[in-house]
């Protein structure tokens, strides 16, 4: 399964090559062209069958969030900073990859029993916290993790019925939809299909990749935030698993253009594919430097509901999969000129 | 026996206190061919017995290595999202982003969450997350979920021992698996080892939520002499030097009030004699363990604590060393074999018997 190879995948803003090994096996006998850019970005080409067809970016970033060795501590433990946004709450128990040898590390605590009072409420910070794998001097652990050493979460992909478990769904779930794009029929344009590099540390790869196409208009594939879990006010969950892909309207990098998503609507309600908006005003996507590229780029953002993203386990419906990916196939084919205009 | 694939079977299996089932029966199985008799108390301890070679009535000598571990219960069910509290001192730091079991009608994967930081005040982003703000998503419907939770189903760590470099260990339920492992070890060597007392192997119960199974194990068996093994607290940054142990350097011998002096040398000059590394630790009170509970049973026994150093404590990835289970192990084995049937005349207080 796609989603399962690409969320396991390890590829940490940067050090995107593990992720990008698995895109390029599964998108390379679909596609005209396929070239990895000065960043790392993969670009695919699937030629359209119209006349001069329109040029259609589409993208997922391969990018997840991890850390990086910033020092070694007397002991052999290792000190680290954050790669992308990373919750610090999150951190302590988790199990790691280190390096490309994928050395296991741990991040623990200071036991709960030796704290002072009021000391078990602190969270602590990400440079108070050390990562273990086990090496017993300064030097050893300089040999197995130098400066500058990728670490990623380990969590496996599971099934638990009608939902998925794993990490990085935030955006292994783009990247899986846009290879089902690719798998599929032709359409009339010429299809760019792009997985991004470094997303989560400044949508940079977007940015290049978008001047270097100069789409007609673009589409960004993301893992959103799906917040449909108990809470003690009621607002409005951002996205809710169980509804649907999820517009974006406007998000915090963004105002999506009003006809590509007057597309995706009409193409979701002639065909009864669920759908939901995003609560505006939240996150940020690739669209963020896609639009603004050159003299602007009309994008828009559909994303598979997530919940738990940036956390080392996440998850998604595997039915919002199927329909974003059955949302987007629809609504591409019928994108024209007319369109635009 | 090989110590690290050992460890791992035994941290993976699931034995919440008060719930030791599975592990009950793997100890079980992993005892059987090293002792002579084996049964169940009402509380659910495993007693094992080695018999001695001594003329009877051989006295008795008492192991305790608690097989429960700290876990999870349901509280509640919340649009088909479980509330939760802790069995034993579960860790509320480290419960975000963990993987579990509910054990529910059927074992179900799941998630520890909470609402993600974005759409939280400041104040509450800043925070470690309260209990009553933790739940375990299962990803199935409400109706489902209502249909195979309860309140009251257990909820265990999934977690997959891993090995890291110099044969240290990571997983859960290090505490207190790590020495049953020792224990295991000890029996093990003793197979064809002549040792005149009779020796008790017990997997205790419920020491997470308060010694009791140490309790009615040590009335039942009504020891002479007792050994309780527990992990304590493993050196790394942010633990003051006092406090903690170096991996790697062998076991703890507790050193104050819940521990017999007599006892306590006796253990000290075996290591010394058989070259195996180990540390002193003070204790001044309390030493949290089955030691506590075993030495004021009935009439009171002489104890002592052999301790496993292990780092983050209570957390799903306690390190130690493979290294310091197979130094415990042997430990306990040299001090069995070497310990004659009139040890107890020798165990004075100021020179007058200890019986």
């Amino acid at each position: 399964m796609i989603l399962k190879e690409l969320a396991e995948a390890i590829g940490v803003s940067g050090d995107e090559g593990g992720a990008r090994a698995v895109v390029l096996g599964a998108v390379r006998e679909h596609v005209d062209e396929v070239k990895v850019d000065a960043l790392g970005n993969v670009l695919a080409l699937k030629r359209g069958t119209g006349e001069q067809p329109l040029r259609v970016m589409v993208a997922a970033h391969m990018d997840e969030i991890g850390l990086m060795v910033t020092g070694h501590d007397g002991d052999g433990f290792l000190r680290v900073a954050a790669v992308g946004g990373i919750d610090a709450r999150l951190l302590p128990g988790s199990f790691l990859q280190v390096g490309p040898e994928r050395i296991p590390g741990v991040i623990g605590l200071k036991p709960v029993h030796l704290l002072r009072e009021k000391e078990d409420q602190e969270v602590s910070k990400i440079e108070d916290l050390v990562v273990d794998v086990g090496a017993s001097s300064k030097d050893e652990a300089k040999k197995l993790a130098p400066l500058g050493t990728y670490a990623a979460f380990t969590t496996p992909f599971r099934e638990l019925g009608p939902t998925v478990s794993g990490k990085a769904f935030d955006d292994r779930a783009g990247c899986a939809v846009l290879v089902e794009l690719v798998r599929g029929e032709r359409f009339g344009f010429d299809l760019h299909a792009v997985f991004t590099v470094q997303e989560e540390v400044g949508l940079r790869g977007a940015q290049v990749a978008a001047y270097a196409i100069e789409p007609h208009c673009a589409f960004v594939l993301e893992g959103t935030i799906a917040d449909d879990t108990p809470k003690d006010k009621d607002v409005s969950p951002t996205t809710e698993l169980g509804k649907g892909p999820a517009i974006t309207v406007m998000d915090r990098s963004f105002i999506a253009d009003r006809r590509l998503v007057r597309l995706l609507t009409d193409t979701a309600q002639a065909l009864g594919i669920p759908y939901q908006f995003k609560q505006p005003g939240i996150g940020g996507t690739d669209a963020g430097t896609i639009h603004l590229t050159r003299e602007g780029v009309p994008s828009a953002t559909v994303a598979v509901p997530c919940r738990y993203i940036h956390s080392p386990v996440t998850m998604l419906s595997l039915d919002d999969f199927n329909n974003t990916v059955r949302l987007m196939r629809e609504s591409l084919s019928r994108l024209t000129r007319e369109t635009l205009s | 026996m090989e110590v690290i694939p050992l460890l791992k079977q035994l941290t993976e299996a699931d034995g919440i206190a008060g719930y030791e089932g599975p592990i009950r029966e793997l100890v079980r199985q992993t005892w059987q061919p090293f002792v002579d008799e084996m049964r169940e108390d009402k509380l659910g301890n495993l007693i094992a017995l080695r018999r001695g070679t001594g003329p009877e009535p051989r006295p008795k000598l008492m192991l305790a290595a608690h097989m429960d571990e700290i876990g999870l219960m349901v509280t509640g069910l919340e649009k088909g999202f479980l509330r939760i509290t802790r069995v034993g001192g579960t860790d509320r730091r480290v419960l975000l982003g963990l993987e579990v079991i509910v054990h529910g009608q059927q074992d179900m994967p799941g998630i520890v969450a909470t609402r993600p930081p974005h759409v939280l005040p400041e104040a509450e982003r800043k925070a470690s997350v309260p209990w009553d703000k933790l739940f375990v998503d299962v990803g199935l419907p409400a109706e489902e979920v209502e249909r195979l939770v309860t309140v009251g189903d257990l909820i265990s760590i999934r977690r997959e021992t891993v090995e890291l470099k110099n044969r240290r260990v990571a997983g859960k339920a290090m505490d207190d698996r790590a020495c049953v492992a020792a224990v295991t070890l000890a029996l093990e060597q003793l197979a064809g080892v002549r040792h005149a007392w009779d020796v008790y192997a017990v997997a205790t119960v419920q020491e997470e939520t308060g010694l009791k199974g140490a309790m009615t194990s040590a009335y039942g068996v009504a020891p002479d002499l007792a050994v309780a093994l527990d992990v304590t607290f493993g050196k790394h940054p942010g633990v003051p030097d006092v406090d903690a142990w170096p991996l790697g350097e062998g076991p703890t011998l507790g050193t104050g009030p819940n521990f017999h002096p007599g006892l306590v040398k006796r253990l000290k000059e075996v290591a010394e004699a058989h070259e195996i590394p180990c540390h002193m630790e003070a204790v001044p009170g309390r030493s949290g363990t089955d030691a506590w509970a075993i030495q004021v049973t009935r009439e009171g026994v002489p104890t002592a604590l052999v301790a496993i150093p292990l780092r983050y404590m209570h957390q799903p990835v306690e390190t130690l060393a493979a290294q310091d289970v197979e130094r415990a192990g042997r430990l306990l084995a040299a001090f069995i074999a070497g310990l004659e049937a009139d040890f107890l005349d020798r165990l004075t207080w100021d020179g007058t018997a200890a019986r």
